[in-house]
């Protein structure tokens, strides 16, 4: 699976924010997209999941236009991960895991047992079997992003597009979050994210796209990221370290400098 | 993901049943609600001014059915099939059509706070109503006029909710704008009012307004019938979807739900069944929003269980508070009085009780 973006210009209605934007995303890659607030991230993902009307450019999915797509075939092959928000009913946490399943389910349908199979697994594949009966609006925000990851799984699409999956979160529920993600990319998953963290992409991205005003830069964290670009797009003095962390791996991380 | 896949089987056996005892739990629920209707059912069709004990009636019901000669008085049978049964299948549909549709509506604009009132549905086919009967339609042609108007309000309702407040709190946006659509259709009807003859319009629409299944006919169920079973059936049909549409427009798109189709027939049936129950049997309140409430407390918010459990427990409840209407008191009172004297405080009740049956 290859997700190609060419040329993408994308915005609301009489208004361009982006322009000319390039990337792809393949299985197993995890492409992190930074930048600072309303640089257009959001827009871009709506863009892709086909909610707004792609200003300019293409969007090919292994080579086939995406804007000729029907919603079930779009669902199928891209799985949207929404920021975890509350939905007006108490639905159990199975109940939304299934939802996942739409896409597959004739017009007049509700999901089959085999449906209820699919979801039962998503939610082993995540660990999170122990919330299946719990009401999703009660459980906390990090269980809730997993619910929500789980359901996408349910959807069983070949790229996930997630939207800040770590906002929110508390430190230690960020990093379970981002170590699910790398393991679905392990699997075979294709993903693209935002994150308002360089230090996540720099965990797990295989790439990143690093969104500015004047325009964008991709390519691997490492290059991407460095002092000067992240000092001229969020406008702050940043230091960037890296750390040994055991078996001879290093990881690098970010370390803003306060005046 | 093939991995996942291989592993599961084991694990989700061993799963089961918990899930399993979640459905019979909703299994018996539903099945104690339509027991109850048939209770109900039973009941009513004995209970009025002129007493029809069970044997004699279940006698009338077989003998009708087999063709047999009638052993009962030609009274009883006049009372039964004219009056009280039309009464009493009236009752039924419109309390089943406004709380499906009130449970759609809810979920449809992801609303626990709406109902056919609070949309203005109820206000706009109210007017039309009234504007039908001033000009001497007959029952269709109260029908079509209020779903035009019942339609043309909720349109209104979610197109001004939706552009005025994006980034407002949307739940008190769309109750505030609903309030806003009611008043206005309030408006509308009282000059209708004011423009009838005080001697036979004007008291006709009043008493109508006040909601009520006094006059019932075997006409009225006729007419009844095909928005009825119409709208239903699409909300049966589309059930488990209006799960997805509570998630909001771009979850549900992402889902793989084409909204803009499935939501507009959800508002077209649901609007079709609050018009359709107005014209025959007047505003009847707070139907539309305790009921679905209600159900939801028994058998949970998956709308798969919620539309059926909606359309009996509505049925149920209507077909008991028009029981009491009849035959309380000497002369009747006013359905729509009763339901909002029962409705409100119930509803406040569920106030306080804690958002249970929502977020």
């Amino acid at each position: 699976m290859k997700l190609e973006l060419c040329g993408v210009d994308c915005g609301y209605r009489d208004r361009t924010v982006l322009r000319g934007l390039s990337f792809t995303v393949s299985s197993s890659e995890i492409v992190c997209l930074l930048g600072p607030n309303g640089v257009g991230k959001t827009t871009l993902f709506k863009t892709v999941l086909g909610f707004l009307k792609l200003q300019g450019g293409k969007i090919l999915a292994d080579g086939e236009d995406v804007r000729t797509w029907s919603r079930k075939k779009y669902a199928r092959t891209i799985g949207y991960v929404p920021q975890s928000h509350t939905p007006p009913f108490p639905f159990t946490v199975f109940d939304v895991v299934a939802m996942g399943r739409t896409a597959y389910l004739d017009a007049f349908a509700s999901p089959s047992q085999k449906d209820l199979d699919i979801a039962e697994e998503a939610l082993e594949a995540l660990e999170i079997t122990h919330l299946r009966d719990r009401i999703y609006t009660e459980i906390s925000g990090g269980e809730r992003q997993m619910v929500l990851i789980a359901r996408a799984l349910a959807q069983q699409p070949r790229l996930l597009v997630m939207d800040e999956p770590t906002s929110n979160l508390d430190f230690g529920n960020q990093m379970r979050v981002l170590a699910q993600i790398k393991r679905l990319a392990e699997k075979g998953m294709g993903i693209v994210m935002t994150s308002h963290f360089p230090d996540h992409a720099f965990l797990c991205a295989s790439r990143v796209a690093l969104l500015s005003r004047e325009g964008f830069a991709i390519g691997p964290p490492d290059e991407i990221l460095t002092e000067q670009s992240l000092r001229k797009v969020y406008g702050i003095d940043v230091k960037i370290t890296t750390t040994e962390v055991g078996n001879g791996r290093t990881v690098r991380a970010c370390v803003p400098v306060l005046q | 993901m093939k991995e996942t896949a291989e592993r599961a089987p084991a694990l989700s056996a061993a799963r089961r049943p918990a899930f399993k005892a979640g459905r019979r739990r909703v299994g018996g629920a539903m099945a104690a609600l339509a027991a109850l209707l048939a209770a109900l059912l039973l009941v009513s069709l004995t209970l009025g001014r002129y007493g029809i004990p069970v044997g004699q009636l279940l006698q009338i019901f077989f003998g009708k059915l087999t063709g047999a000669e009638p052993t009962w008085p030609a009274t009883v049978e006049r009372v039964l099939f004219s009056v009280r049964l039309p009464r009493i299948l009236c009752a039924m549909m419109v309390g089943a059509a406004l709380s499906g549709s009130g449970a759609a509506y809810q979920g449809i604009f992801k609303n626990p706070m709406v109902s056919p009132d609070i949309l203005g549905a109820s206000a706009g086919a109210g007017f039309g109503a009234a504007l039908a009967i001033l000009n001497n339609f007959n029952l269709l042609g109260i029908e079509l006029t209020s779903f035009a108007f019942g339609l043309t309000a909720v349109l209104l309702t979610c197109g001004l909710s939706r552009s005025i407040g994006r980034r407002m709190n949307a739940v008190l946006v769309l109750v505030l704008t609903g309030m806003v659509v009611q008043s206005l259709f309030s408006a509308f009807t009282s000059v209708i009012k004011y423009e009838a003859d005080p001697n036979n319009k004007l008291p006709e629409i009043t008493f109508w307004l006040m909601g009520g299944l006094t006059s019932s006919t075997q006409t009225q169920v006729k007419m009844m019938l095909l928005p009825f079973f119409g709208g239903l059936t699409v909300l049966m049909l589309l059930r488990w979807k209006i799960n997805i549409l509570s998630f909001g427009e771009e979850e549900a798109r992402a889902l793989g739900v084409d909204t803009t189709r499935v939501r507009s027939a959800l508002i077209l049936s649901a609007t079709l069944l609050t018009s359709a129950s107005i014209a025959i049997s007047g505003m009847i309140g707070w139907v539309g929003l305790i009921i679905p409430h209600l159900a939801r407390l028994l058998v949970g918010p998956n709308y798969k269980t919620l539309i059926p459990a909606s359309i009996l427990l509505g049925a149920s409840f209507l077909l008991g508070v028009d029981d009491i209407a009849r035959t309380v008191m000497a002369t009747e009172i006013p359905l729509g009085i009763l339901t909002s004297i029962i409705g409100a405080p119930f509803f406040l009740y569920l106030l306080f009780q804690g958002r249970s049956t929502w977020e």
